[in-house]
C-alpha cells in the first residue's frame, strides 16, 4: 500500500497547525518527519492516523483519496501508529497488550488466551525482542522495550503503514539504537514506516525520504542520495540559528 | 520472515532460564486479592477462637448472607472501578429499584415479575446517564454520581411520601407472583441441613461470572485498558465510551438484584434504604485490591472483602460486643489492607530487576 499526501493542511479555530504538505510513504521504505517542536509533526501524524481530519489538500491510500473517521478505520485498513506517550497500558501484563483491541477469540467471545500467550512470546522472539516473561506487566519494561513491543505488535496484526511517534525521543543512545533495529526489521518486513523524530542522527541511519516541517509548512521532500546527513541537520535547526547560538556561547 | 532466524535462537536460552529465577512467589505476591486473602483469614480467626457459633455451620449460613448481598454490589463496582470510574448512586439505587418494585406491585397491582421488570428498566436508565454524562462530558465519575446519588435519593424520599403518606412502601407479600419470585430471589435453601440464603448462590455465580469475564473475554481486556489509560485503549481501537457506559449499567443491574432481593425477602421498603452503602461497595473493592485510580483489581477479591465485611458485621454481635465497634473496624481493614496491597505491589516490581 502507498499512502500519500497532496498540500494537505489542518487547522484549529484560527491557528493554521499545517499548510500545503506533500509526502510519500512507499512499502519497504522509511519516511522521517522531521522538525522541532511546534513543526506541525504531531499535527500531521494525528491526520495519518485517523485522528483529526484534514481540511484541505488530499490524502491518498493507493491512489485513492480517503477521508479517515477514526483511528478504528486507520487499524482497519492497515495503518497502525505508535503514540509516544501511550504506546501501552502499564499495568497490563505484555501479552495482554500486545493483543488490545485486536483479540484472538473463540466461540461466545472467549478470549483465546493460551494462543495469545503464546503467538505474543514467539513473534517477540522473532522480531529479536528479549522479553523474559510475557506476564510481567508492561510498567516494568524499560522505555525502549515499550517502544519495540509496540512495532512487533503493529507489524504482527497485520499493518501496512506504521506510524512511530518519537519513539526515540525519551530514550538513552543505547535504547534508542535497539528501537531504530526495530525499525528496520519493519521495513525489512515490507511495511511502509513513518517515522516522526527531532533527531536528525536517529533519522538519517534507517530513513530512505525524508519530509522536513518548521512552523507548520513543509521545508521540502527529499530522498536519501539528494541530502546528506550535515544538511539534514541544517536545514532542520535553522543553520544560521545554530551558528549564531555557537557564537554567541564561544564569546561568553 | 526472513530474519527470523539467528536471533530468536540465541535468546531464548537466557530468556527461560530467568524465568524460573522470577519464580512462583512473585506470581503469588502479584495477585490483587492477596491482601483480602490474608486479611480474610486472619479475621476469621479471630472470630471462629472467641465464639463456637462463628465457626458453626449455622454461624458461617449467618455471617455469609451479609457478605453475599454486599458482595454481589462489590463485585460489580469492582468492575467499574478497573474501568477507572465510581459510582456513588450504587447504594441508593438498591432503593429506587426496590421501590418501584413495592410500589407498582401493591399501588398499580402490577404481577411481581412485571413490576421487577420495570425495575429493572428505571435502573438500566439510570446506569446509562451515569454513563452517557461521565463519557460525553468528561468529568470525574465521582463528582456526576454524587449528583444521581442526591437526586435518587431525593425522588425515593419525595415520591415514597406524596404516594403513601409515609417513609415506606409495604405489602408485597400479596402481590401476584410473589412466592416464585420470592423463592428465586430472596428464600432460603437446605445444605446438609442448615438453611442458606439463596443470596449466597447468586453471589459466587455473579463473582464466577465476573471474574471469568474480566480474565478470558475480550470485554474483560477492555475494562482493564480503560481503566489503565483510557487514550491508549482508544488509540489502538477499544470503544472506551460504550466500555464505561456498560460498566455502569452492570452497576446499576446488580443494584437492581439486590434491590429485589431485600424488597422480596422484608415485602417492604424504606424510602432512604442504601444510603451510606456506596463507599461500604467501594471499600470491599478496594480491600479486595482494586485500585482507586483504575486499571487494577479483581472481582475475586472484591468478593472476599465482602466476606470480611459480613464476618465482622456478625462477628461483633457474636461476641456481644457493642454493634458500633462495627465501623472501627471498618476503618483500620481498610488501612491495613490498602497498606498491604501496596507494599506487596512494591515488591512484586522490585523482583523483576
Amino acid at each position: 500500500m502507498i499512502l500519500e499526501t497532496r498540500e494537505i493542511g489542518k487547522s484549529f479555530g484560527s491557528v493554521l497547525a499545517l499548510r500545503g504538505v506533500s509526502m510519500r510513504v512507499e512499502p519497504g521504505s522509511v519516511t522521517c518527519v522531521l522538525g522541532d517542536n511546534g513543526a506541525g509533526k504531531s499535527t500531521l501524524i494525528k491526520i495519518l492516523s485517523g485522528v483529526h481530519r484534514h481540511d484541505s489538500g488530499e490524502y491518498l491510500l493507493d491512489g485513492v483519496p480517503t477521508v479517515l473517521d477514526s483511528p478504528r478505520q486507520a487499524l482497519d485498513l492497515g495503518i497502525a501508529t505508535v503514540f509516544q506517550d501511550l504506546a501501552m497500558i502499564p499495568l497490563m501484563s505484555v501479552w495482554r497488550n500486545f493483543f488490545l483491541g485486536s483479540e484472538p477469540r473463540r466461540s461466545l467471545g472467549r478470549f483465546d488466551v493460551a494462543a495469545a500467550r503464546r503467538i505474543a512470546r514467539e513473534e517477540l522472539r522473532a522480531m529479536g525482542i528479549d522479553i523474559r516473561d510475557v506476564d510481567q506487566p508492561v510498567g516494568t519494561l524499560s522505555g525502549g522495550e515499550r517502544q519495540s513491543v509496540a512495532i512487533a505488535r503493529a507489524v504482527y496484526l497485520g499493518a501496512k503503514i506504521l506510524i512511530l511517534d518519537e519513539p526515540t525521543s525519551a530514550l538513552g543512545v543505547k535504547q534508542a539504537g535497539v528501537v531504530l533495529r526495530y525499525i528496520v526489521r519493519a521495513r525489512q518486513r515490507g511495511l511502509g514506516v513513518v517515522f516522526i523524530t527531532h533527531n536528525p542522527h536517529h533519522a538519517y541511519p534507517v530513513g530512505d525520504r525524508f519530509l522536513l516541517l518548521n512552523r507548520g509548512v513543509s521545508l521540502g521532500e527529499y530522498a536519501k542520495e539528494e541530502i546528506a546527513l550535515q544538511e539534514l541537520t541544517t536545514l532542520m535547526a535553522g543553520g544560521a540559528e545554530l551558528e549564531q547560538l555557537e557564537h554567541e556561547l564561544r564569546s561568553q | 520472515m526472513a530474519w527470523r532466524g539467528g536471533f530468536a535462537v540465541t535468546v531464548a536460552a537466557p530468556a527461560d532460564e530467568r524465568l524460573a529465577r522470577a519464580g512462583v512467589l512473585r506470581r503469588l505476591l502479584i495477585r490483587p486479592e492477596l491482601g483480602a486473602v490474608v486479611g480474610a483469614l486472619v479475621v476469621f480467626a479471630f472470630f471462629a477462637t472467641q465464639s463456637p457459633v462463628f465457626r458453626s455451620v449455622d454461624g458461617v449460613a449467618n455471617w455469609l448472607d451479609p457478605a453475599a448481598t454486599l458482595g454481589i454490589m462489590a463485585v460489580a463496582v469492582a468492575l467499574l472501578m478497573i474501568g477507572g470510574e465510581f459510582d456513588l448512586s450504587a447504594g441508593v439505587l438498591t432503593g429506587t429499584s426496590g421501590l418501584v418494585l413495592v410500589t407498582l406491585a401493591t399501588r398499580y397491582g402490577l404481577n411481581v415479575w412485571l413490576a421487577m421488570a420495570a425495575g429493572l428498566v428505571v435502573a438500566l436508565a439510570v446506569g446509562l446517564v451515569n454513563g452517557l454524562v461521565v463519557t460525553r462530558t468528561r468529568l470525574p465519575s465521582f463528582i456526576v454520581t454524587l449528583g444521581t446519588f442526591l437526586m435518587l435519593q431525593g425522588v425515593n424520599l419525595g415520591v415514597t411520601k406524596a404516594l403513601t403518606g409515609t417513609v415506606q412502601v409495604s405489602g408485597l407479600a400479596r402481590a401476584d407472583g410473589y412466592e416464585v419470585a420470592r423463592a428465586i430471589f430472596g428464600g432460603t435453601i437446605v445444605i446438609g441441613g442448615t438453611p442458606f440464603r439463596v443470596a449466597i448462590l447468586w453471589w459466587i455465580g455473579l463473582t464466577v461470572l465476573a471474574t471469568w469475564v474480566l480474565m478470558r473475554t475480550r470485554a474483560g481486556n477492555w475494562i482493564f485498558a480503560v481503566g489503565g489509560n483510557d487514550q491508549a485503549a482508544r488509540a489502538v481501537g477499544v470503544p472506551a465510551a460504550r466500555v464505561k457506559i456498560g460498566l455502569f449499567m452492570t452497576t446499576a443491574v446488580a443494584a437492581w438484584l439486590v434491590g429485589s432481593m431485600m424488597a422480596l425477602r422484608y415485602t417492604s421498603v424504606q424510602a432512604n434504604i442504601g444510603i451510606g452503602q456506596e463507599f461500604i461497595y467501594i471499600i470491599a473493592a478496594v480491600i479486595g485490591g482494586c485500585l482507586l485510580t483504575g486499571g487494577y483489581g479483581s472481582a475475586i477479591g472484591a468478593a472476599i472483602g465482602a466476606v470480611i465485611f459480613g464476618m465482622a458485621d456478625k462477628g461483633i454481635v457474636f461476641l456481644g460486643w457493642d454493634a458500633d465497634w462495627f465501623k472501627f473496624f471498618l476503618g483500620a481493614m481498610l488501612l491495613l489492607a490498602t497498606l498491604a496491597n501496596r507494599l506487596v505491589r512494591r515488591y512484586a516490581e522490585q523482583v523483576r530487576h
